[in-house]
């Protein structure tokens, strides 16, 4: 019981935060967005996994949890640089 | 005893999604990215750390705690780095903060 009105509550919370990932007027604010979701969905399958009695679910939720962070990373640094670390000129010997 | 854990892990579980319900709505509401970013930060520590206490204390001493307890540490040490690297991020493409009128931005 308790584990379906968090699972409701965190889904409520998702939907919110995808309104503002469809909105936002920066891609910053798209970028943030997507970070929320990420968390937002890993505990939602820890909280599924109690829910369904099939805790092995926390397992998807940690590698789940691990991409988001380097994806968020990713993405950040191409729109901070314009590229992911390689200038994209040939370089003089 | 078991009922008394119940009970707290029941108000854990509550609150985090409370919690996580107002920060996705900060996230709407708020007028500006930096604020925006401030609203989402209560849903990445108060939001997720309370639902993970909520799930421990469902758990109890068994492996699936650890589990649980290595989420709030890499929710713990993650998030705080995506938000830094989301600010700079913005600030050094050139988004300004929203400041009250008459109000200067800090020199640097």
């Amino acid at each position: 019981m308790m584990f379906a009105v968090a699972a409701i509550a965190l889904l409520v919370s998702l939907a919110l935060v995808l309104v503002r990932a469809i909105l936002g007027p920066t891609v910053f604010d798209r970028v943030q967005a997507a970070n929320t979701v990420g968390t937002l969905a890993m505990m939602l399958l820890a909280v599924i996994g109690f829910l369904t009695g099939r805790p092995e679910f926390l397992d998807i939720a940690i590698t789940y949890g691990l991409l988001n962070v380097v994806g968020t990373i990713a993405v950040l640094k191409f729109f901070e640089r314009g590229n992911l670390g390689d200038s994209g000129e040939e370089r003089q010997p | 005893m078991t009922t008394a854990i119940e009970i707290v892990s029941w108000l854990c579980l509550i609150a985090g999604g409370a919690f996580s319900i107002i920060g996705a709505f900060g996230l709407i509401r708020m007028p500006d990215f930096f604020t925006r970013m401030h609203a989402a930060s209560v849903t990445d520590t108060l939001g997720a750390g309370l639902l993970i206490v909520g799930l421990i204390l469902q758990a109890g001493f068994t492996l699936i705690a650890v589990k649980l307890l290595f989420l709030a540490l890499l929710t713990f040490f993650a998030s705080p780095t995506a938000t830094h690297a989301l600010a700079k991020a913005a600030l050094g493409r050139g988004l300004q903060p929203l400041l009250a009128p008459g109000d200067e931005p800090s020199k640097r």
